[in-house]
């Protein structure tokens, strides 16, 4: 079974990506993660996003375009990133998705992803 | 009929949730099998008059349930209906007895994607059989309301795949201590001392179930000893309605072989060697009785055991406990000093804590504040009996 890992960081996280401190810790901790997950063969796929600053959100009402500059919703944790995994049950989804290096500073949601539509 | 009706009735009293565990386990659709059970509890009515009670009517239920619920097994040869199920009935192994997947069931309504309100109400529907409408008024909402969630929950389990398994040694621990929160949960609700004993008794049934099921599992044995610790005693807690404390209460009137069977069953969870809140509150309790049955206990015993438990579980509750147990011990004011540390909005709102300080400060000779404390503790107690008796202390308080 698939589930979605929606993986949030907090504005200090993100600032660490391009921190010249920072930055090999954070992404060592990333790409240590992604290849523990690629090994164990659970990636179905994924992505980093940019930050919440290069979001845009568009919403259509009475057939007109409302644009708006930044993310849907202002909150302290922002999607950084997410990953469609195969996992036998929610447990095990739960497993990868607490190692995670932004489980600890953020939070991850897990969701279990729609069958495809039948043809 | 009479005898079909009356297997059938029998059958759902001792065996519903053996049942529905099994049934549900395959493919974690809770909502699905119960309606699946039902369906077979239905043609039971139908099909035994005229063809007779089964000898095993259990397994003619589990199996008529499993095929509803998608589990068609087909034997070659087998033509008619009826005849398949005899065929089934027969090919079924007898020592397949009902291998208990209710500790699958329990383990799964408190697993921790479960929001924990939820915990308890879904064992009491799934384990226990009860309807939402019973189940609602032990947790003080509507029956549509409660329905509503239960739905939800049995959702989530099917659509997220909550795993339907006992968890595995390095979990158990911890998911385990899930499961005996909400069995405890249950103990408390409803728990109306004038009228009935609320959900208790399901509470135990739950209790014995997991300490049946789980035996090597010394917190929940501590669970069952601490619930039937409270339960031996209820017959004192009131006398005419009137609230009795546990200082002053009959101890003729404790259910001995009860008090009893907590006192075994503590020592036997002590054995496993391994500490647990449920164990240490039951020792807490344990120690009340001594008290009571024989007018002494060991003086430093209560704190000792409070300190335990504070520091696994430093809680509101338990901290007020503890600083009953250091007045008792060292004197009112080093109760008050205690309860000074646990000051806050949480215990501004918590009667116990009121309720204690109204004491610890009568003793201190401080009636003024006294009478304060006890204004408030009456004005949080949800129970008129305990209303009347703080009523009753305050008024007997020098200076009105």
């Amino acid at each position: 079974m698939q589930y979605m890992l929606f993986l949030t960081e907090t504005e200090a996280q993100f600032a660490e990506r391009d921190d010249a401190d920072a930055a090999p810790t954070y992404w060592g901790a990333w790409n240590a993660y992604i290849a523990a997950m690629s090994q164990a063969g659970v990636i179905v796929s994924g992505n980093g996003l940019h930050g919440p600053q290069t979001a845009t959100t568009i919403r259509v009402r009475d057939g007109k375009r409302e644009v708006q500059d930044g993310p849907y919703a202002d909150t302290k944790e922002q999607l950084g990133g997410y990953f469609v995994i195969e996992a036998a049950d929610l447990d095990a989804a739960l497993e990868w998705a607490s190692r995670a290096p932004s489980a600890a500073y953020a939070s991850v949601e897990v969701r279990p992803v729609l069958p495809p539509p039948a043809a | 009929m009479d005898d079909a009706r009356q297997t059938a009735e029998g059958v759902a009293r001792v065996a519903y949730g053996r049942l529905l565990a099994r049934v549900a386990a395959r493919t974690c659709d809770i909502a699905a099998a119960e309606d699946a059970l039902a369906d077979a509890f239905r043609r039971a009515l139908e099909t035994w008059p005229t063809s007779g009670v089964p000898q095993r009517p259990e397994a003619w239920l589990l199996t008529v349930a499993r095929r509803a619920h998608g589990h068609v097994r087909r034997h070659a040869g087998v033509q008619a209906a009826a005849a398949a199920t005899l065929a089934i009935l027969q090919d079924t192994p007898p020592t397949d007895a009902f291998a208990d997947a209710r500790l699958k069931l329990l383990f799964v309504c408190a697993h921790p994607a479960i929001d924990v309100s939820m915990r308890t109400p879904l064992m009491l529907q799934t384990v226990l059989g009860f309807d939402a409408a019973r189940i609602a008024g032990a947790f003080a909402t509507t029956p549509a309301a409660m329905a509503q969630r239960l739905v939800r929950a049995k959702v989530k389990i099917r659509d997220a795949r909550l795993r339907f398994e006992v968890p595995d040694a390095a979990n158990l621990a911890d998911r385990l201590e899930a499961v005996l929160a909400a069995i405890y949960a249950a103990y408390g609700a409803g728990w109306d001392d004038s009228l009935d004993t609320g959900l208790a008794d399901e509470a135990i049934f739950l209790g014995r179930l997991v300490s049946k099921l789980a035996p090597d599992q010394a917190e929940a044995l501590g669970l069952l000893s601490l619930m039937l610790y409270c339960e031996a005693r209820r017959p004192a807690r009131r006398r005419d309605g009137v609230y009795i404390p546990l200082a002053e209460q009959d101890v003729a009137l404790w259910r001995r072989p009860m008090f009893l069977e907590a006192e075994a069953l503590l020592r036997r969870a002590a054995d496993f060697g391994v500490f647990g809140r449920f164990q240490t509150e039951a020792a807490i309790q344990s120690v009340h009785c001594q008290q009571g049955l024989t007018g002494s206990s060991p003086p430093d015993a209560l704190v000792t055991l409070y300190e335990l438990l504070a520091g696994h579980r430093p809680v509101l509750g338990v901290l007020v406990g503890r600083a009953a147990a250091l007045s008792a011990a060292q004197g009112a004011a080093a109760g008050l000093q205690a309860l000074d540390r646990v000051e806050g909005p949480e215990a501004d709102s918590y009667q116990p804590y009121w309720a204690l300080k109204g004491h610890l400060l009568a003793q201190c000779n401080r009636p003024g504040d006294a009478r304060d404390a006890w204004t408030l503790a009456m004005g949080l107690a949800d129970d008129p009996a305990v209303r009347a008796y703080l009523q009753a202390r305050q008024d007997g308080l020098p200076g009105a």
